[in-house]
């Protein structure tokens, strides 16, 4: 019971973090049917800068809590993830607004592949510790004093989340920015007809979704204590795969994608080395009795395979129901 | 047709430039030998990569579908030319038995990806590939365990040379007072495959086949209205990708002589599709002239930009492996927006993306 927990609070705090990047996809695909591949690259520049904002004012001596400098390096972190979205936007996306949709795609690739080795040059080849400046304290979720925890951090990132999630369904439900984002998404013609700007509201969306990347992206580094130059590819792919497991271009897919797809990484992760152990056979087969006399794990699958959950999960929902679990309130877009 | 090879209408011409380009092929690794045998191996190389470019090219190229996880095909291609022929099982089956077992379990795996993305579009298809080879590259590196397949990231070494009686291709030889190393004979058996996977690709171009591909790749809806069955075409497509992809693997494991999980990463993947780009999606020489260049451009790269810098510097800032991949970067991304048809565009690709593009 204790380990089921476990993976539960692990894994809700892992699909609050997709969420987040999640809504960085699903927002661009609503309004320009476009998958911005280089996104998981914003989330990992957004890291990488608040790693060196961390470590600068850590080694200055600066007198300040743990926690506002976390949220200073959240602050410089967020202008310069945005910057980079509006460049992305502007220099590869625009003019191929109309273009046949490979060509989008394979500009997208090429600047993931700029962008990650823009970073490799500024920061380095090699994994980088993310300062553990937050002292971390688990809170027991049982009366068992080795059974499941929460930590401070973790409660952190999952409010954190849920807070940027409900800001963001504010700005696009509740605001005049966000009805213009929602007309774009319906009929971009209509919505310029009714004088509203279509490059600006697709470069806000785009900016709104490298903000949200780059706290993604502070979240991931502090959680996993760790920041390299190639993180961005996995967590922007697994982000895509929860964008497409709620519903593409749906708010509120992205965020019940992402929690979902965590949870059943962290409970897939957890159990699947236990479920393919082959010694659960070895009264059938005397070979595996031999051999699990001296190694009671004799597992198929381990918990090396965690990474492909995600992409079955992918693969899966794209067979059986493309337009995703939430996909078909097409108004709903945004 | 191609001006160079223009048979009908200037025959004499053709005839002279076909004899000029053999003779300049087969004196090349003798050439090559002379500055350096690595040259040898990195022209081995580019052609490998010719051929992984051309299969891709069907799948990319000629059917319009955007495969990201092609090396995997290649990665399944090594691997069962490695497990087949290797201390490893300890099984040494001869290669003409092992490459077509290479490319049917490749093939078999195309047909897998294939058969569950068919209804996608291109987009998601994209992501979708890109997904396969990562699963693919997760399962070479773990399946060591509970039974050791693949020796995980160790992975295979000390992997059988191709062999044909006696005749060696690892050792050096001299026949007929020539003496030819183990990379020049690789080289001129890479370079007659590469000239029968041109000639098949530029036979399947004008096929049915190659037709019915043009046609989904342009419009599936009106393609399946004019009665290609659209879904075994698709198919077909995947498959022959594949294959190609897994004989080109058969052959870099044999020349290699060790493969790991790490040759079968996915910029691997974006590499051979920049090359399709660079050359012209869809045009055979365009293809082949996009391989090339990439292949070599680490190389002229470590002979330019290592000097320039230090001699500018004083010392290395930059790794002429990270300018390599900037400038496959800024390849794709300038290629698109201003020559999207590529270097050598196919008459009809160029004027799909020109007219569309105007069209809006």
């Amino acid at each position: 019971m204790d380990t089921f927990l476990q993976q539960i609070v692990n894994g809700l705090t892992l699909g609050s973090i997709y969420a987040i990047v999640a809504l960085g996809y699903t927002m661009v695909y609503g309004i320009v049917q476009l998958i911005n591949f280089a996104h998981g690259e914003v989330v990992m520049i957004g890291a990488l800068t608040a790693y060196s904002v961390i470590v600068a004012l850590t080694g200055a001596q600066v007198p300040l809590p743990a926690v506002a400098i976390v949220l200073v390096a959240t602050m410089v972190a967020i202008p310069v993830c945005m910057a980079v979205g509006y460049t992305l936007e502007r220099t590869a996306y625009r003019p191929l607004r109309r273009a046949p949709r490979l060509a989008p795609l394979i500009t997208a690739i090429g600047l993931s592949i700029i962008l990650q080795h823009l970073a490799l040059i500024v920061w380095s080849r090699n994994p980088l510790p993310y300062p553990q400046i937050i002292h971390t304290v688990p809170y027991h979720l049982t009366g068992n004093p080795n059974g499941a925890t929460i930590t401070n951090v973790q409660i952190a990132i999952v409010v954190t989340s849920v807070a940027m999630m409900a800001g963001l369904v504010t700005l696009v439900y509740r605001t005049k920015l966000g009805i213009a984002m929602r007309a774009v998404a319906q009929n971009p013609s209509i919505a310029g007809l009714m004088g509203i700007d279509n490059n600006r509201v697709i470069a806000l969306t785009f900016v709104i979704g490298a903000g949200l990347g780059a706290v993604a992206g502070v979240m991931v580094g502090s959680y996993y204590g760790i920041a390299h130059y190639q993180m961005g590819f996995l967590l922007g792919l697994k982000a895509f795969s929860a964008a497409v497991l709620g519903g593409i271009g749906n708010l509120a897919g992205a965020m019940l994608g992402g929690l979902l797809l965590g949870v059943i990484e962290a409970l897939g992760a957890g159990y699947v080395g236990d479920l393919t152990n082959l010694c659960q056979l070895s009264g059938w087969f005397d070979a595996l009795k031999v051999r699990c006399a001296t190694d009671p794990n004799v597992t198929l699958f381990g918990s090396n395979y965690q990474d492909v959950f995600a992409f079955i999960v992918l693969i899966l929902v794209l067979v059986f129901r493309p337009s995703g679990l939430l996909g078909e309130r097409v108004s709903d877009r945004a | 047709m191609h001006p160079i090879l223009d048979l009908r209408h200037r025959p004499a011409a053709a005839l002279v430039g076909l004899a000029l380009v053999a003779i300049v092929l087969v004196v090349l690794p003798f050439v090559l030998t002379g500055i350096g045998t690595f040259w040898v191996r990195i022209t081995n190389l580019a052609i490998l990569f010719c051929l992984l470019a051309l299969g891709l090219n069907i799948v990319v190229g000629f059917a319009g579908l955007l495969d990201l996880g092609y090396i995997a095909f290649y990665a399944v291609g090594a691997y069962t030319y490695a497990l087949l022929a290797s201390p490893h099982f300890g099984l040494h089956l001869p290669f003409w038995v092992i490459l077509p077992i290479g490319a049917a379990v490749a093939c078999f795996f195309g047909v897998i990806l294939g058969a569950p993305t068919l209804k996608l579009r291109g987009d998601y298809l994209a992501i979708v590939t890109l997904g396969f080879g990562e699963i693919i590259r997760i399962f070479l590196n773990n399946l060591a365990q509970p039974v050791n397949i693949t020796n995980g990231p160790q992975g295979i070494a000390r992997i059988d040379p191709f062999r044909i009686g006696d005749l060696s291709f690892s050792t050096t030889d001299s026949i007929a007072g020539l003496t030819f190393t183990g990379p020049m004979k690789y080289y001129y058996l890479l370079l007659v495959v590469l000239i029968a996977v041109i000639a098949i690709n530029l036979r399947l171009q004008d096929s049915r086949i190659g037709r019915a591909w043009e046609a989904i790749r342009e419009d599936e809806v009106a393609a399946r209205a004019m009665g290609i069955n659209t879904r075994n075409m698709k198919l077909l497509a995947f498959a022959m990708g594949a294959s190609f992809g897994g004989i080109s693997g058969g052959m870099f494991s044999a020349i290699q002589g060790f493969i790991s999980p790490e040759s079968f990463v996915l910029v691997e993947s974006i590499m051979v599709l920049s090359m399709v780009v660079l050359g012209g999606m869809g045009n055979i020489w365009g293809v082949v002239i996009g391989a090339v260049l990439l292949s070599f451009a680490p190389e002229i790269l470590r002979y330019t930009v290592e000097p320039a810098q230090r001699m500018m510097f004083g010392r290395t800032l930059l790794d002429p492996e990270v300018i390599r991949m900037l400038l496959f970067g800024l390849a794709l991304v300038l290629m698109m927006l201003f020559r999207p048809a590529g270097i050598l565009p196919s008459a009809l690709r160029k004027r799909e993306l020109e007219t569309r593009r105007s069209a809006g």
